[in-house]
């Protein structure tokens, strides 16, 4: 049961209130915000409290998301709750900022209505909701330049024009409805790597949690069929096909998903709603089919001059056709280093010391499958001992990887049936993200 | 600028609301009430309006009408009486053909919150609840629980409850959902909702229709039904089971709550539940939401008490992400902690290596005290990595260290020599007070095999002038004199500097009432001072050794699923790492303290949040106490110095074995004897080794290992001495080794007879007390211990042999005994 929502910026600002139950007074919404930056570091924030009144919260798009509830009420659901609430006011707002919220509060206000009454869920599903939200988002991206570019000369259509650009998925959802109906259908499939590389090169750890979401801008769903990979096998034993085995630990369904041909032909059957939603998840640990993306070679020594140096020879493991972009690299350094000097082999590379979080970045834009860095940092360190070389801690990696996933699980194909009459587009995305990549040295 | 010229905008606001211009015009119309709400939410006081948003209500346009309806609600409880006139336009519109503005309507006209408006509500209401569109049905039903709520004194109308109850087979299933909810709260007086098995199985085979609020919400009051018979919840049981296994967190983790309060007397079946729920759970470990992720490892860490080795193949979840705020990372290791296994060991230590040099100092110190407590059982290859942190030359590194070598220690003595050799040099680095103090303890009591240590100890009191810390000060002094009682000649000199300090130019009074305490100590010579300060070096109890036993399932029960689980904030262990280990023990305390720390475990024990419990834990509190008083007043008195180590324990103990199973129940040698006795009191074996323990100290008998609860045989050895006042001057002092054995059985029976017969007057009066003691136990008990004769084995060892006192100690056991029974019952 749900006493009140509300919605702060992070600078503490209200932007969004609402009482369900009329238990409480608003004066709460600054009494949060007061709790919440008091915490010390170590203190969870997630669930707090004052008096009987406790306040759950999630972090998304930098704001503060929170219910007041009691206490007997199931942090699972809230915490579910918050995020779908979260999710829904992506969809219907096109993105999540302290802008969009700040300017779609009316519409806010309008799902908050529907979705919950006198504290209690009704539905978060979209396909009920857009039945009753009126309000029109406004969105708040600003003309852009860039998406003109897309547009070819005399309005023909480049080769460009059928690369869906990146922000196409961020648009409400509603917005569809007048300005012609440009009916699309994203896929994405979306993995994430927590991969531990030990000191001797050894593979110690390597889970992938990964989902494929379905985003719908159809204002009328028909039924969508997607195939995986025929080879898709769950669970150890299994094994499947003649090509390289796709296999997953775990896996689990979206309820609107019908299975009947999925334990054939790998075929998921499913009539989207409107909005954004995640049609399976899965997991799998300790058993990549391929080897891990990024491989590190590090060699750290002290010179006569007593600075420290750090050769950092970093391998792409991807096959030659994949890139990785936004790598960056955090390389924890001893306590006290003044400064850096850095040879890297490329110009488009750059490397920096933060003395804040006491580590060098160094971040390189695009880095092709099969390909190897190197980078020499020379870093001044006063009092450098032989103990401190044990502070330059484990090495880690976040980065992108367009168009790979580590599992290698594919779509085969994407239909929906009946054929629409109206021109649609379907976009299948792939890309794995690092959750966490460490590399001990 | 919203909060700055409030009155100005309310104002202009009103200027542009009242103009006729702007009032014909929709859009211009909806965009001015738009600004209202705008500014509203802001935090900007607009009440004043109320008069001009009343007019606005009335519109075809429902976008309008719903901002409108969003201030009105907000405002109503200040303006009554304007309110009134919202409540015709809403009655109109609940009239109307489009089902959306009814609901709309319906919806406002229940949110305004006037008791006045009751009776203009209450029709509609009617109205509403058969109404053909689900979405107004689903409105009005709740529409009544707010009614209810809005008089909570009026009495409840038996033909809306009846209505409701019918309703619960309505087709549309948040229509179902939400006659729960409003006969929830409006029966809340009767306990709720009443489940009955028709209700109970409607529901249940509704359930896939409901998305997942509702599923939750509807498996949550299922937890009150009680299946009439074992094959009707195992039915239930199987009909629940893929629901337990739901990619949904809260659909699990609301169906695991069902099972385990379903199957509250099958332990195996929530064992098997609890099982079947590790792959979810862990899959919501990994979620990308991190507050999720938070929830499900505090979800975790409570089944771990009842199932340590549930998550212990797949450790590796468990590792940090670098990314990761450091109150989920300071959680992935506590719960690391406790999945450490043979294999794994290397793994986990080699990963919590790493968090150690982490920038942030908290998940750094969590990362050092997490591989102190792994070192409880893997001592060597944790101090390895300890004492090589303390290379590092960080100063809240060594500290966390040293603060952690000094708590393993205490439990650990066999690894002083490492301690010792690895705190060299460590002073110098050492700069908050906790780690000073750490040091300091350290230097007392191990003094004698650090080289170094007068030395050290010297530059703290050259220091002293300039100490802020008081525990400091105070820990320094102790450790001088502790110092000064093993190396006399080297620490003579700076003690008397100290003390000379902390007597006539210290000002705290605490500090200086320690020194002179000490002063005087000296005074009365070496002996008594080394009586008084060389205490323990370490844990007498053997807990840690035997690991932490597996707690019922039904413990924590009722707080899975609720917020109690992400409020705890550290295992326990942790806040008593603060100060000296000694402190935290119970080490020659009087008894009012002693009760006092006795309420605390309790409390730790009971069930969080129940007040039955805390309770209960009181009223035990007070009986053992007034039971320990009692003691007291008897000549005899038990004491636990000089401690006996568990070595020296099962030297005596073993040594005596194989002569008194040759002979008797009652053995006399030269200088000691063994006694058997029975003491009545089965449900003892139920009880938490925590509390028995606490409850033994409370009257000075200490426990030195015990088996887990639930396991047969029970056992439980302990030891005291007694303390006699023979004559006027001399005391005469026996120590007395113990042995708590229940079997299950009643097979004692008949050895218990032979003791009997070797009783001498006392013994027998005694005795009849002990079973008028066991018959109102029993009665208590109720039919299950009813003519059975089970009871609790006590083998002693007395030495030297003293039969009163062993008599008077057989009283107090025995009092203990039954007075943990009565309360475990």
């Amino acid at each position: 049961m749900i006493s009140q929502v509300f919605v702060l910026s992070s600078k503490g600002d209200h932007l969004i209130y609402k009482d369900f139950r009329g238990e409480a007074g608003s004066d709460v919404v600054s009494l949060f915000y007061e709790k919440v930056t008091a915490l010390t570091g170590d203190q969870p924030p997630v669930v707090m409290k004052h008096k009987d009144l406790h306040f759950i919260h999630v972090r998304q798009g930098g704001l503060y998301w929170v219910a007041t509830t009691t206490a007997d009420s199931s942090p699972f659901t809230i915490i579910e709750f918050l995020n779908r609430l979260t999710a829904l006011v992506k969809d219907y707002c096109g993105s999540l900022c302290e802008k969009s919220v700040q300017m779609n509060f009316a519409l806010i206000y309008e799902l908050l209505d529907e979705v919950v009454d006198y504290g209690y869920i009704q539905t978060t599903s979209s396909d009920v909701l857009k039945n009753f939200i009126q309000t029109e988002a406004v969105s708040s991206r600003p003309f852009s330049l860039f998406d003109l570019s897309n547009v070819g000369l005399f309005g023909a259509e480049t080769q460009q024009s059928k690369v869906a650009p990146s922000s196409a998925a961020t648009r409400p959802i509603q917005s569809s409805r007048e300005q012609g109906g440009k009916s699309e259908i994203f896929v994405d499939v979306i993995e994430r790597m927590s991969v531990v590389i030990g000191s001797n090169g050894v593979l110690m750890k390597a889970d992938v949690e990964g989902e494929i979401r379905v985003k719908c801008y159809m204002p009328s769903c028909s039924e969508m069929r997607i195939g995986l990979n025929e080879e898709f096998s769950i669970g150890k034993s299994q094994l499947r096909g003649y090509g390289a085995a796709v296999r997953v630990d775990e896996c689990s369904f979206h309820q609107a998903v019908r299975l009947d041909e999925f334990d054939i032909h790998r075929i998921l059957r499913l009539c989207p709603s409107q909005g954004e939603q995640t049609v399976m998840q899965y997991q799998l640990s300790d058993d990549l089919p391929s080897a891990p993306p990024f491989r590190l070679f590090p060699a750290i020594e002290r010179d006569t001059g007593g600075r420290l140096l750090m050769y950092m020879k970093l391998r792409c493991d991807l096959p030659p056709k994949s890139n990785a972009v936004n790598v960056c690299a955090t390389i924890p350094v001893p306590k006290g280093s003044i400064s850096l000097s850095q040879e890297l082999s490329s110009p488009d590379q750059s490397a920096e010391l933060k003395t804040q979080s006491r580590a060098v970045v160094w971040q390189i834009p695009r880095f092709t499958g099969g390909t190897q860095l190197s980078a020499l940092f020379k870093l001044d360190v006063p009092g450098l001992s032989s103990a401190s070389m044990l502070e330059v801690g484990p090495v880690s990696l976040s980065f992108e990887l367009p168009k790979f996933t580590a599992t290698g699980l594919q779509i085969r194909f994407l239909r929906l049936s009946p054929v629409q009459p109206s021109p649609l587009q379907r976009w299948v995305r792939y890309v794995t993200h690092s959750d966490s990549y460490t590399i001990r040295v | 600028m919203p909060y700055l010229g409030g009155e100005e905008t309310v104002r202009e606001l009103r200027r542009a609301l009242s103009n006729p211009h702007v009032q014909s015009d929709q859009l211009r119309y909806r965009n001015t009430i738009l600004k209202v709400i705008r500014v509203m939410s802001q935090g900007v006081d607009v009440s004043g309006l109320f008069s001009e948003m009343v007019k606005a209500c009335a519109t075809v346009d429902i976008v309008q009408k719903k901002l409108v309806y969003v201030f009105l609600c907000s405002y109503a409880a200040l303006n009554p009486e304007l309110s009134l006139l919202v409540i015709n336009t809403l009655r109109k519109d609940c009239q109307d053909p489009n089902p959306m503005v009814r609901s709309l309507a319906l919806r406002n006209m229940t949110n305004l919150r006037l008791p006045s408006l009751v009776e203009y509500v209450e029709q509609p209401l009617t109205a509403g609840l058969r109404d053909r569109a689900a979405c107004v049905r689903r409105v009005a039903v709740l529409g009544w629980a707010k009614l209810h709520n809005l008089q909570p004194s009026s009495e409840i109308d038996a033909v809306v409850v009846n209505e409701l109850y019918s309703m619960l087979r309505d087709p549309d299933p948040v229509v179902m959902v939400n006659c729960l909810r409003a006969l929830e709260e409006i029966l809340r007086g009767e306990g709720g909702v009443a489940i009955n098995k028709p209700i109970t199985h409607h529901l249940l085979n509704r359930l896939k229709d409901c998305d997942i609020w509702g599923q939750c919400e509807v498996l949550k009051i299922l937890q009150r039904y009680q299946p009439q018979s074992e094959d009707e919840l195992f039915d239930i049981l199987s009909l629940l089971d893929t629901s337990l296994v739901s990619p949904h967190p809260p659909v699990m983790a609301a169906t695991l709550s069902l099972f385990l309060s379903l199957c509250s007397a099958l332990p195996s079946v929530s064992l098997a539940a609890l099982e079947r729920m590790r792959g979810p759970l862990l899959a919501a470990c990994g979620s990308a939401s991190r507050e999720m992720r938070f929830t499900a490892l505090c979800h975790i860490q409570l089944l771990l008490r009842s199932v340590p080795g549930l998550m212990g193949a797949h450790y590796k979840r468990f590792f940090c992400g670098y990314a990761e705020p450091a109150y989920i990372k300071q959680r992935k290791m506590q719960v690391l902690v406790e999945l450490v296994n043979d294999e794994n060991v290397a793994m986990l230590l080699d990963e919590l290596k790493g968090y150690c040099t982490d920038v942030n100092t908290d998940t750094a110190q969590a990362a050092i005290s997490a591989i102190g407590r792994i070192g409880r059982s893997y001592s060597d290859r944790c101090l390895e990595i300890l004492t090589g942190l303390l290379g590092l030359k960080q100063d809240h590194i060594t500290s966390a260290v040293v603060q952690t070598m000094r708590d393993l220690i205490w439990v650990c003595p066999q690894c002083s020599d490492t301690v010792c050799f690895a705190l060299e040099g460590s002073e110098e680095t050492l700069q908050d007070a906790e780690g000073r103090q750490a040091l300091l303890w350290l230097l007392g009591v191990y003094g004698e095999r650090i080289s170094n240590a007068p030395y050290t100890l010297e530059v703290f009191i050259d220091g002293v002038r300039s100490e802020a810390s008081l525990g400091v000060k105070m820990e320094l002094l102790t450790a001088t004199i502790r110092l000064f009682l093993c190396r006399p000649a080297e620490t003579q000199d700076m003690l008397g500097r100290l003390l000379h300090y902390c007597i006539e130019e210290e000002t705290d009074m605490c500090v200086r009432d320690q020194a002179l305490l000490y002063y005087r100590l000296l005074h009365c010579g070496m002996e008594e001072t080394r009586k008084v300060l060389q205490g323990r070096r370490s844990d007498p109890s053997l807990g840690v050794l035997i690991g932490r036993p597996a707690e019922p399932v039904n413990q924590w029960a009722s707080s899975f699923n609720t917020l109690e689980p992400l409020k705890q904030a550290t295992v326990e262990s942790e806040s008593a790492s603060r100060g000296s280990p000694e402190h935290v023990t119970f080490d020659h305390k009087p008894d009012t303290v002693l009760s006092e720390t006795l309420t605390c475990s309790y409390a730790e024990d009971a069930k969080p949040g129940s007040d039955s419990a805390a309770l209960r834990s009181d009223s035990s509190a007070i009986v053992l106490a007034s039971s320990a008083a009692a003691v007291a007043a008897t000549p005899l008195s038990l004491s636990l110095s000089p401690a006996l180590n568990p070595e020296e324990f099962e030297r005596l103990w073993l040594q005596r074995q194989p002569l008194h199973a040759e002979k008797g129940a009652e053995v006399t040698e030269e200088d000691c004897v063994w006694r058997e006795e029975c003491i009545q009191c089965p449900a003892i074996s139920q009880c938490s080794p925590q509390s028995l323990q606490a409850a033994m100290q409370l009257v000075n008998i200490q426990t030195l290992a015990f088996t887990p609860p639930h396991t047969l045989p029970w056992r439980v050895y302990l030891y005291t001495h007694t303390q006699q006042a023979c004559s006027a001057d001399t005391s005469h002092s026996t120590l007395i080794l113990g042995e708590l054995l229940y079997t299950g059985e009643s097979q004692q029976r008949g050895e218990r007879k032979g003791t009997a017969d070797g009783q001498v007057g006392v013994e027998g009066s005694k005795d009849k007390q002990v079973k008028e003691q066991t018959e109102t136990t029993a009665g208590r008990l109720g039919e299950r211990e009813n003519g059975k004769d089970e009871g609790v084995k006590v083998t002693l060892l007395q030495q030297p042999r003293d039969d009163k006192a062993l008599e008077g100690f057989v009283v107090i056991l025995t009092t203990v005994l039954h007075t943990l029974a009565s309360e475990r019952a």
